[in-house]
């Protein structure tokens, strides 16, 4: 049923014009109290397809992750086994490659040359590409990201790195009034492809100053574009997509996924900045996640699915701007929405994604929109302490139990 | 003005008198006669020796000309150069005259910040860069922008936010900016132009040792302008330990106008001598008189030169005073006619 659903939804992405009355699928299934999820797929020519084969995707579908086996499609190693890597080495080797490609990609920051960076994301560059090329800077966030911008507006593709991106406030002169401002300021006579990039987000107890979000904090800044990385998969092709773009992209990194194995392709690939991924579709209510709460909501989804319920988990991936086309054919389909982020509830990213599904999809909504985030208190030390202030998986099933009562 | 007294015509052996009558016809320009240079066609010297142009040091006897170097280095230029920088104050002056006017009639709006009596630190330095040289400034940008070669319409079109303006009416005053003349801005908040102009003298360097892009003159040259008050900030010091650190090919350029809107230098800084925090990072660190064009431009060739020869950054303090507010909207009750200050001029 999901893969009807999914090339219904293709279908709806295809050139053809079609006739939009018959894919509101969602408002068919409210006008017949007591049915759930039962729809009739009726294609643009009148007929009902009966063979779901992977050539009738487009490309324009997106991945699915292989983070959970029974999702594991045979597109994304259908040619080669692939090979097995960590995270942080899925981020070296799309940084390896960009570096070779074009030799105006240089990296900057601390730490970033000689120690080959505090989570070994460009281990041996340096000794590869020379020291300007991966350059250590001096700790002084707000000049040399300033020195980063300078350089991608006359000619170079930096790559800067915020040793913790909660670092990167040090910096937040340079990212908002210039980063973001700079090539509307000029009207349009600058661009500024840059890259920054960091591990952010809640670690083991690493105290209140190295687990921020700055994700929230950057939101606000027009020009800017974040996107956020969860698995080697979409880690090395986000990061290689930030470096193409002429665009200023903020990659957030979180601490305690860097050591995540999977199996990427051999072949090259790039994703798409602005797409979100599905990570395993369902019926029942859509949940929005990113980052590291994707794992705590695929824990969540066992306990779920052994309870009865089908939830559609989609990782964002692009928190400026969001995938609102990916996430709304999602709402239309499930009508229920919960939001699970590790941003303070305050200000965070599901406050904004709340805002942005409200008024774009409210008469899709069947009940009101649950956004699980961080509590508004400064991280903990003690174990203990901080597990409570981030969202854990018993209060995403409980969540998910309340919405769909 | 010395700006403009240092620009005198030499025919040897006697200097030439003050010219008596022409005033200038338009009305925005201060009525003083410069000397030597009117409209009538000057005659040639009469022993064979180039017109020369030398700085008021010389005129005033503290520096016998030819003495220590012949008269063609440092402290002279010829005629066409003298009027090049002539022509390029005169323009900055008129161009600032006009908007304050435009300002107070009601047609121009924001902040808008005038460079008049700075004048000499823009050209002495603009005039002697490349097109590929790169500029950066602050709000006080309107001059460097006219200097670096940015058309004067496409800068008065800007400053009233029309889309032939050099931004498309999107940046404004603050925000002067030319990828064709290599003018990275423009800077509302003092400092963060700094980094920004390390990072272009980075990509100079990158371009020469890394993409191996040679070029004969030697590497793109950048200058930094900011002012006194940008020198107490963290921006200004991280950038002249990188600069010095990569030996970055820069100009770190403060015009020092003793005055950051209401608050003296003297009051806000433990040490006013601006040029001493460049042999605290290594770098050379020199002081020049920021009103005389051909001093700045001395020094400048210099500066320019070791950059160019990948010798590294200099740190540049041009002392020099701002004839209007820090800004058209600003008071200005702090600086009193007759102040010390100005006996300076």
């Amino acid at each position: 049923m999901a893969a009807a659903l999914q090339t219904a939804a293709l279908l709806s992405a295809s050139p053809n014009p079609i006739d939009s009355r018959r894919f509101r699928l969602g408002s068919f299934a409210r006008s017949l109290p007591g049915t759930r999820a039962s729809f009739l797929v009726v294609r643009s020519d009148g007929s009902i397809p009966n063979s779901f084969t992977a050539s009738s995707r487009s490309e324009k579908f997106i991945t699915n992750a292989v983070a959970t086996k029974s999702n594991a499609p045979a597109s994304s190693t259908a040619s080669k086994p692939g090979h097995e890597l960590l995270l942080f080495e899925a981020l070296r080797e799309g940084l390896e490659e960009e570096m070779d490609r074009d030799p105006t990609v240089c990296v900057m920051g601390e730490d970033v040359g000689h120690y080959g960076g505090s989570y070994k994301v460009t281990k041996g560059l340096a000794t590869k590409y020379g020291d300007l090329r991966v350059l250590d800077t001096p700790i002084a966030e707000n000049s040399f990201t300033g020195m980063g911008i300078g350089a991608a507006m006359t000619g170079l593709r930096p790559v800067v790195e915020g040793m913790n991106m909660g670092f990167l406030l040090l910096a937040y002169n340079q990212i908002s009034n210039n980063c973001g401002m700079l090539h509307y300021t000029s009207g349009g006579q600058f661009k500024i492809p840059i890259v920054i990039r960091g591990p952010g987000g809640v670690g083991r107890q690493l105290g209140a100053e190295h687990s921020q979000r700055l994700e929230s904090y950057f939101q606000s800044i027009p020009g800017l574009q974040m996107v956020a990385c969860s698995t080697p998969y979409n880690a090395k092709g986000l990061m290689k997509a930030a470096i193409r773009s002429d665009n200023p992209v903020v990659l957030f990194e979180h601490v305690l996924l860097y050591n995540l194995k999977e199996r990427i392709p051999d072949e090259e690939y790039v994703l798409c900045l602005e797409e979100a991924e599905m990570v395993r579709p369902g019926e029942h209510v859509t949940i929005l996640t990113y980052s590291r709460m994707r794992y705590h909501v695929m824990q969540a989804a066992k306990t779920l699915v052994n309870k009865g319920y089908d939830p559609e988990v989609i990782d964002i991936r692009s928190l400026k701007p969001f995938d609102l086309y990916t996430i709304g054919k999602s709402v239309k389909k499930t009508h229920r929405v919960l939001i699970v982020e590790e941003c303070m509830r305050t200000g965070g990213i599901g406050s904004s994604l709340r805002a942005a599904i409200i008024d774009n999809f409210w008469d899709y909504l069947d009940a009101p929109i649950m956004c699980l985030s961080s509590q508004d208190v400064p991280t903990p030390y003690a174990g203990t302490l901080e597990e409570w202030t981030v969202v854990q998986p018993a209060q995403i099933v409980a969540a998910v139990e309340q919405i769909c009562k | 003005m010395s700006a403009f007294s240092a620009v005198r015509i030499l025919f040897p052996p006697v200097v030439a008198a003050r010219s008596a009558g022409e005033k200038p016809s338009a009305p925005f320009l201060p009525s003083l006669a410069v000397p030597g240079l009117t409209r009538s066609p000057l005659r040639a010297p009469r022993l064979g020796r180039p017109l020369l142009a030398v700085s008021s040091d010389v005129l005033s006897g503290q520096k016998p000309l030819g003495s220590n170097s012949s008269p063609s280095s440092h402290a002279a230029v010829s005629r066409e150069e003298a009027l090049v920088l002539y022509e390029d104050m005169v323009l900055g002056r008129v161009f600032e005259d006009m908007c304050a006017q435009m300002y107070y009639r009601g047609k121009m709006f924001g902040f808008v910040h005038l460079y008049n009596g700075q004048e000499a630190v823009s050209t002495g330095f603009i005039k002697l860069l490349e097109a590929t040289d790169s500029v950066v400034s602050t709000y006080r940008d309107h001059v460097h922008a006219v200097s670096k070669g940015v058309p004067a319409r496409a800068v008065m079109a800007e400053l009233f936010g029309k889309t032939t303006g050099c931004c498309r009416g999107q940046g404004g005053s603050m925000h002067m900016f030319s990828s064709t003349h290599n003018l990275l801005g423009g800077f509302a908040f003092i400092g963060e132009g700094i980094p920004v102009a390390t990072g272009a003298a980075f990509s100079s360097k990158y371009r020469h040792e890394v993409l191996k892009q040679s070029n004969p003159k030697g590497l793109d040259v950048t200058v930094a302008f900011f002012g006194d008050g940008t020198c107490n900030n963290g921006q200004f010091f991280e950038c002249l330990n990188m600069a010095q650190l990569w030996k970055l090919p820069i100009i770190f350029v403060v015009e020092n106008n003793l005055w950051a809107i209401g608050m003296s230098h003297l009051r806000a800084t433990s040490d006013p001598e601006i040029w001493k925090k460049g042999p605290a990072f290594g770098m050379p660190g020199v002081h020049v008189d920021g009103m005389d064009v051909l001093k700045v431009r001395e020094v400048a060739m210099e500066a320019i030169g070791r950059a160019r020869r990948g010798e590294g950054p200099t740190l540049v303090e041009c002392e020099t005073y701002r004839f209007r507010g820090h800004s058209l909207a600003d008071p200005d009750e702090l600086r009193k006619a007759g102040k010390l200050e100005i006996l300076f001029i």
